[in-house]
């Protein structure tokens, strides 16, 4: 799965949309994850994970910074984000399923907060680039 | 045998009253078609597929989505019996439309981005989980004829 020059068009164009707002669609999207899907808490044993978590909103904060790194370097998703493989790799060892549900739920917040953008182009180009992270996320997990 | 909470079954008829049947099932259909492209693979005969805006606009997309979704409608009658109200659906799916499985669990996961989109803000996670819930036990109940 490659992204298309479009693909790249429109995912930055989606985060030059959301802008400031990264940090709290990140968290929006792990609340989301954690409610549509429980098991996903286990990663997160040491977490409150109530209503406006600090600790939510400060992972949230988290992944939206790792994100946007990403959109940053799209040309290079691999060197953007390989410490971060590296970490997932050794130390989390974040099933890889879970990347997708986190993916399907950060595509709903963008749809719930800015329902305008996320229109069917744009919407496949976002998935193939949430995919894509975690298969640079999961690369070198064996 | 699946258990529905008040408030989940509150929540699915709560967002299903006020759902336009025919735009909703219009809009996951194309979406799938749009996002998992090799999932038109299973309508040669629906013309024209060649791009976003031909598959928006395809009446024949439109007619089958509003069609999946009724089904559905169907569903949220007999939450209770999911597995007989698709039964026959999915011996169909499997004998005569040689559908994988997983391509229910695509369409399904496209509803609870169209009704976000709809609802915005009032599209909780309380909201999202129980209609995430829903499609994943309509996409199980689809695939259990297979054989």
């Amino acid at each position: 799965m490659v992204l298309s020059a479009a693909d790249k068009t429109n995912v930055k164009g989606v985060f030059a949309k959301i802008g400031g707002q990264a940090d709290e669609y990140g968290a929006d999207a792990l609340e989301r994850m954690f409610t549509t899907y429980p098991a996903t808490k286990t990663y997160f044993p040491h977490f409150d994970l109530g209503k406006g978590s600090a600790q939510v909103k400060g992972h949230g904060k988290k992944v939206a910074g790792a994100l946007v790194e990403a959109v940053n370097h799209i040309d290079d998703l691999a060197g953007a984000l390989s410490k971060l493989s590296d970490l997932h790799a050794q130390k989390l060892r974040v099933d890889p399923v879970n990347f997708k549900l986190l993916g399907q739920c950060f595509l709903v917040t963008v749809a719930t907060r800015n329902p305008g953008l996320l229109t069917p182009e744009v919407h496949a180009s976002l998935d193939k680039f949430l995919c894509a992270v975690g298969t640079v996320l999961t690369a070198k997990y064996r | 045998m699946v258990h529905w909470s008040a408030e989940e079954k509150q929540l699915i008829s709560g967002v299903w009253a006020k759902v336009s049947v025919e735009e909703c099932g219009a809009e996951a259909l194309a979406r799938l078609l749009i996002v998992y492209p090799w999932t038109q693979r299973f309508f040669s005969d629906f013309g024209n597929l060649s791009s976003p805006t031909a598959i928006v606009g395809n009446p024949k997309v439109r007619a089958h989505g509003k069609k999946v979704l009724t089904s559905f409608g169907e569903a949220i009658e007999n939450l209770d019996n999911l597995k007989g109200t698709y039964s026959r659906l999915s011996e169909l799916h499997c004998d005569k439309l040689h559908v994988d499985p997983e391509n229910f669990r695509l369409l399904g996961d496209m509803c609870p981005i169209v009704l976000a989109a709809h609802f915005t803000k009032d599209f909780t996670p309380a909201c999202q989980a129980t209609w995430q819930k829903l499609v994943g036990l309509v996409a199980h109940a689809l695939a259990r004829k297979y054989h």
